[in-house]
């Protein structure tokens, strides 16, 4: 490992008077799982869109797989991908179609869509299901494909926003697999996340409270830092603190 | 470019997968010509009128012959005395009755005038109205022949003319009426619901973070409606053709382009307003109160224009169905040419184009 894919320095967004996100300084590392958390509202999202190059910051610095959030945007969207916490794949497509178009957009050759879909297809065992519609498919499907189509592209940094809401533990479990799995091809994961078992998981996480990031090491340090046994309660010690609710 | 037809091979795949919106997409012109053709038309049919001919010469019964092949008389009786004529009337039995006084042939060709005593029901004015006027047009029409054979100037009472519709058809307004409203309605709302589904699904999230550049995004949402809803204007075009007998009297080529530059206005007020909303109910609400009722009220189809108050007057101008109803209406009824339509279409184009500033600006603020 060793190589810097994401750096932030003092990145700052301000609505008005409001700072959603304050300060905002750290280093993610290539084929790391970072887990982003923090309560609702503590401005995990609004970092993360800065990081995507869908808004702009209002000051300080960042660069994303080497290409700056000012200036670079469009590099930046080549090389990320993105799942959102709205399930986001077309339901009244069939699954092929959605691998078909979203591959398509990212500009994939018909010859490398086939070859991704077909493995795509066969690693979730869903060969049966290629034409049926998206809607049909049970909901944790639904994410796995999703988080799939999300990677198609070979990014260097896939962007979760609270990928598993809704899904039950053992369908979550496999979901992780599939993260997994995209690390150890080295891709970078960085994910936001509600579930507190799932912190567990990441390599390294960052707690968000009120704009500003609170703690950031691995879980088994964060314990050890507080003095607890689970992440639940460095969760709450943390946010306990906090100003700004929903 | 490949990336644009993925897109546009999708967007196609939405509309046509979705059935609801293929039947209001294909079956409302149908349904709404078919309506305002036959059911709501304010033309009198099959109306029943006695004729006396109390000349019952040449000149007489050749005009009775073609107010009795109008599909608008059904003559009843063509003797009877005036006590019975006045019986009749009262009954209800018949709106009308056309008198032709004795040697009105000889009139005609002496004098070179004659007349004719027309007598309605007036108890509905308009109807008494309309069915005076059809015989008018239709005496001027025999006047017409006979003024073609000969050089003496022969002048027939009443004498009531009908332009731009000499076969005497109802209103063929409602055609370019119709065309404006079916375009606004599937332009104006489909495209408004279709970008924001994508907003409330979380999908359109997927695409701004993806390398596919917003703008293109909005262009290839327009353009699959573009190409369908020509298709509606070619289904209104043919239906008023062939069901209603109402012909292309001008360049049909130049209606297409500019039922496009319409079509185009209307794809701009529906990427304004699916910026400006969240939700589908929204936009639909917003497209149907927002736009379709203005166009209605303020396009001329419905409403004489001129009757209104000035500020309303003032306002219709800027409602882009009012320019496109005249425009088509010029071209396919009066069969004009671009010299006389270049001024609506010149408003018709700054509309637009200011719209498309409007919503590509709103559109570049919700990035940020």
């Amino acid at each position: 490992m060793g190589e810097t894919v994401i750096k932030t320095d003092k990145l700052t967004k301000r609505f008005g008077d409001f700072i959603a996100a304050d300060e905002i300084t750290f280093e993610v590392e290539k084929g790391e799982i970072f887990g982003f958390l923090g309560a609702n509202g503590a401005g995990k999202t609004t970092a993360m869109r800065m990081l995507c190059g869908l808004s702009i910051p209002s000051s300080g610095s960042a660069t994303i797989a080497g290409f700056d959030v000012y200036k670079q945007t469009e590099q930046i969207k080549r090389n990320i991908g993105y799942m959102s916490q709205k399930f986001s794949l077309y339901e009244d497509l069939t699954v092929i179609e959605n691998i078909k178009f979203f591959g398509g957009i990212y500009g994939l050759t018909n010859l490398q869509i086939k070859t991704k879909s077909d493995e795509l297809l066969h690693n979730l065992g869903l060969e049966q299901e290629a034409k049926k519609l998206v809607a049909s498919l049970p909901l944790g499907w639904k994410q796995k494909l999703s988080f799939s189509v999300a990677v198609l592209h070979e990014p260097k940094i896939v962007f979760l926003d609270e990928p598993t809401g809704g899904v039950d533990p053992v369908t979550r479990r496999q979901f992780w697999d599939l993260i997994y799995n995209a690390a150890d091809r080295g891709v970078t994961i960085f994910v936001t996340t509600h579930y507190m078992d799932e912190a567990e998981y990441c390599n390294r996480i960052s707690l968000m409270v009120d704009g500003k990031i609170k703690a950031l090491d691995t879980p088994r340090n964060l314990k050890n830092t507080f003095g607890v046994e689970t992440m639940d309660e460095v969760f709450y010690k943390l946010a306990r603190g906090a100003k700004r609710g929903d | 470019m490949k990336q644009f037809l993925v897109f546009i091979k999708k967007e196609f795949a939405h509309v046509l997968r979705d059935r609801k919106t293929l039947l209001i997409l294909f079956g409302m012109p149908v349904v709404q010509i078919l309506i305002f053709g036959f059911a709501l038309t304010n033309e009198v049919k099959n109306s029943r009128i006695v004729v006396m001919d109390q000349a019952n010469d040449a000149a007489s019964k050749e005009i009775i012959t073609k107010i009795g092949a109008s599909r608008y008389f059904d003559i009843v009786r063509t003797v009877m005395s005036h006590q019975q004529m006045e019986d009749a009337f009262k009954r209800g039995d018949i709106r009308m009755a056309v008198i032709f006084p004795a040697g009105f042939n000889n009139d005609l060709l002496h004098q070179n005038a004659a007349q004719i005593q027309v007598i309605a029901d007036a108890s509905d004015p308009n109807n008494a109205t309309t069915l005076t006027s059809y015989v008018g047009s239709i005496i001027q029409d025999y006047q017409a022949q006979l003024s073609k054979t000969s050089k003496v100037p022969y002048r027939i009472q009443p004498e009531i003319r009908m332009l731009y519709n000499p076969q005497l058809k109802g209103a063929p307004n409602f055609v370019p009426g119709v065309m404006a409203l079916v375009l606004m309605l599937v332009c104006v709302m489909m495209t408004a619901v279709s970008i924001v589904k994508e907003k409330e699904t979380g999908t359109m999230e997927i695409l701004l973070v993806s390398p596919f550049r917003p703008i293109l995004v909005i262009i290839s949402k327009a353009i699959p409606y573009l190409l369908l809803s020509l298709i509606n204007v070619a289904s209104i075009l043919l239906l008023s053709v062939f069901v209603l007998d109402l012909p292309v009297n001008g360049n049909i080529l130049l209606l297409f382009a500019e039922s496009t530059l319409f079509i185009i206005t209307c794809l701009t007020v529906g990427i304004f307003i699916s910026v400006k909303t969240n939700s589908q109910q929204v936009a639909m609400l917003i497209s149907l109160m927002g736009m379709l009722l203005p166009t209605i009220l303020f396009s001329g189809f419905m409403f004489p224009i001129e009757n209104m108050p000035v500020p309303l007057q003032w306002f219709s101008n800027i409602i882009p169905a009012k320019w496109y109803y005249i425009i088509v209406k010029d071209i396919m009824i009066k069969g004009l040419g671009f010299n006389a339509i270049w001024k609506e279409t010149l408003i018709l184009s700054g509309i637009t184009v200011a719209l498309l500033i409007v919503s590509l600006k709103s559109f570049k603020i919700r990035l940020s």
